[in-house]
């Protein structure tokens, strides 16, 4: 347990000296923060309760357009603001600007809560592909329809206001650093509260066999809504913080990305190994390494290297990096091995 | 919204021929997914892409001087071995996994294909002319055009092609065979991987032949492969596997709700509507069999 601490602080630590260190990579950690974000929601979905979502995109953007609204409509009409286009006719002063951020990221974090609680009777219900082809419409549908929305931008998009004149470039960047930073300290320790309760293992019963675990006498439709609300809560908070951060909200590029963030959090989960709680975020913080190494040298080539390496992923290495460490070293994971059963698999050989 | 589609009965009419001849090529293609998902237990998403990529194939036909209507005939066959290698390289060993395995593989593959075409053909909307005019009916109130019955007879010619030729052939046959028990079926000498990619590839072949049918009707474009793999999966789940008449059915039902919501919505709401309409065929039909299943409690 000691180890345990010393290696969280340590996280912590490193956290919070970053962006002074590291000064230029401020965006960088910003955007892994979110990454690891959603990574360890989806995983809550794909990993513990085997349900393969790629609708988790639906909250991130529905939390990316609900911040940004929210953030505008309390001081200025919306529908000029979008109609602007991103020209300064109005102008946030610092108070209104976070005082709009906060009430922003509380609206972009609770609707889709409650979103997730509405639809999830209907959509959890389904199982294994019809599932994840189903959430993968719903994604899709949610960026096409906001898409045509005039209140929120339609096709030409959504500026979300620029930060106020305080401190400069180097402000913002601290600022929404510390925001994705205390979103990610959030998300891991709540996850990690809720891994440590009977919640997991009425999840993990789900995923290996939901109508035994239905027939044991739990309420699986309850608890499967209640884990997508959870995902939704935190999907909902990271696209708020994201939406600030980018600064520009397109209904298909940035706030309904599919083909981007829908792919990415499935992807970095399995990476990193599905089903546990360090996975997602060393799979998070792998692919961002190597996404922006490659988006940087091999400028136009990025989605080719997604494709194949999703199919590669995919294919050779479905049980993560978590899970290759643990067939490697099951005594660090506290798995007791015979050595008589390991030698007679080594002569099996 | 508009509801003008309902006051003027020809708007109507136009929508509905439009919608039939289209969803006629749907069904065309959802019968590949049908195929495919049967056989090997495997959804395609990478299915619209193909069709794009076919697509593609009468275009380039089209822009160096031939009538793009050949490419019916070519596009299916370069099509076949590229469906082939799609198989030897990714689906084999995708096969026997986790069906969420395969969608993942797929859509990986979905990605990898659209961007590949982004690079070799631009970012441009567009078609392959066909020069077939149009016919107009009802005192020329509905305007058809020619190319529209033509892809609509083509589709189905190669459609009953294709159910004659699983019918009498010997790979038709092993291939039914291998849908029903792909284990009993290699007992019995057959070689299921050499069905399988034949089975890929026949999928394939058939998006060739709906891609060019859909460069000279309508357009193609690089990312609008993911409208019709969601079509063609809808088409099935509404249809159910191995129902031909309901395939066409539900295609061309599926085409008509289209031509309306373009009508009564707009436009830009057209993809949209189709999502959604997945997404409450999937609810409605989840609700269906959770009744089902208290009833058998």
């Amino acid at each position: 347990m000691s180890k345990n601490i010393l290696l969280y602080s340590a996280i912590v630590i490193f956290g919070l000296v970053a962006p002074f260190v590291f000064p230029a990579f401020k965006v960088q950690l910003s955007i892994l923060c979110v990454l690891i974000v959603l990574a360890t929601t989806w995983n809550i979905q794909g990993g513990e309760m085997g349900y393969n979502t790629f609708g988790n995109i639906l909250f991130y953007g529905l939390g990316m357009y609900l911040c940004a609204s929210v953030q505008v409509g309390m001081f200025f009409p919306l529908a000029e603001w979008t109609e602007s286009g991103g020209e300064k006719t109005f102008v946030h002063t610092p108070a209104q600007f976070f005082q709009g951020m906060a009430v922003g990221l509380v609206v972009a974090a609770v609707v889709p809560t409650i979103v997730a609680g509405l639809i999830g009777y209907a959509i959890l219900g389904l199982r294994g592909h019809y599932f994840a082809i189903c959430t993968l419409g719903l994604g899709v549908a949610a960026g096409e329809i906001s898409g045509g929305i005039e209140i929120i931008g339609a096709g030409q998009g959504f500026t979300t206001p620029p930060f106020p004149e305080v401190g400069g470039l180097e402000a913002r960047g601290e600022f929404f650093y510390f925001l994705s930073f205390g979103a990610l300290i959030l998300t891991f320790v709540a996850v990690r509260a809720i891994y440590s309760t009977r919640f997991r293992l009425i999840l993990n019963a789900i995923r290996d066999n939901e109508d035994k675990a239905e027939a044991m006498g739990i309420e699986t439709m309850k608890y499967k809504i209640i884990g997508w609300m959870v995902s939704a809560f935190f999907c909902g908070l990271a696209g708020g913080i994201m939406g600030g951060l980018v600064g520009y909200i397109d209904s298909t590029d940035v706030a309904f990305d599919g083909r981007e963030m829908g792919v990415f959090m499935v992807l970095m989960a399995i990476l990193g190994g599905k089903g546990t709680l360090w996975g997602p975020v060393i799979g998070a913080t792998v692919f961002h390494i190597f996404k922006e190494g490659f988006w940087t040298f091999f400028l136009g080539w990025q989605y080719v290297a997604l494709g194949v390496l999703i199919v590669v992923i995919v294919i050779y290495f479905p049980e993560g990096i978590m899970g290759w460490l643990r067939e490697k070293y099951p005594e660090k994971f506290g798995e007791v091995i015979d050595e008589k059963d390991r030698k007679a698999q080594v002569e099996l050989k | 919204m508009d509801f003008m589609v309902f006051q003027y009965p020809m708007i109507t009419v136009q929508a509905c021929l439009d919608g039939l001849l289209l969803g006629i090529l749907f069904a065309l293609i959802a019968y590949g997914m049908a195929l495919q998902w049967g056989v090997m237990n495997i959804i395609n998403i990478a299915q619209g892409d193909l069709v794009i990529l076919g697509g593609y194939i009468a275009y380039f036909m089209y822009l160096y001087g031939i009538h793009p209507a050949w490419g019916v005939i070519v596009s299916p066959i370069i099509m076949y071995f590229i469906g082939v290698g799609i198989y030897k390289l990714v689906i084999n060993k995708v096969v026997d996994r986790d069906l969420f395995i395969s969608i993942l593989a797929t859509f990986g593959i979905s990605i990898l294909f659209m961007q590949l075409m982004n690079f070799a053909f631009g970012a441009d909307v567009v078609l392959a002319n066909s020069g077939y005019g149009t016919t107009m009916l009802f005192d020329n109130n509905v305007t058809l055009p020619n190319s529209k019955i033509f892809s609509a007879v083509i589709s189905i010619v190669f459609a009953i092609g294709l159910v004659i030729y699983m019918k009498k052939s010997k790979l038709g046959r092993a291939i039914r065979a291998t849908a029903q028990n792909s284990r009993a079926a290699k007992i019995l000498g057959v070689d299921t991987e050499k069905v399988y990619a034949a089975t890929f590839g026949i999928n394939a072949a058939l998006c060739g032949v709906a891609g060019a049918l859909i460069s000279i009707t309508f357009t193609i474009h690089p990312y609008m492969g993911l409208p019709y793999t969601i079509r063609s999966f809808m088409i099935v789940i509404v249809a159910g596997l191995g129902n031909l008449p309901g395939v066409a059915m539900s295609g061309m039902g599926l085409g008509v709700f289209e031509e309306f919501a373009d009508y009564i919505l707009g436009t830009e709401f057209r993809i949209g509507a189709v999502f959604l309409l997945l997404v409450l065929i999937l609810v409605y039909r989840r609700f269906k069999l959770s009744r089902k299943r208290e009833y058998l409690k």
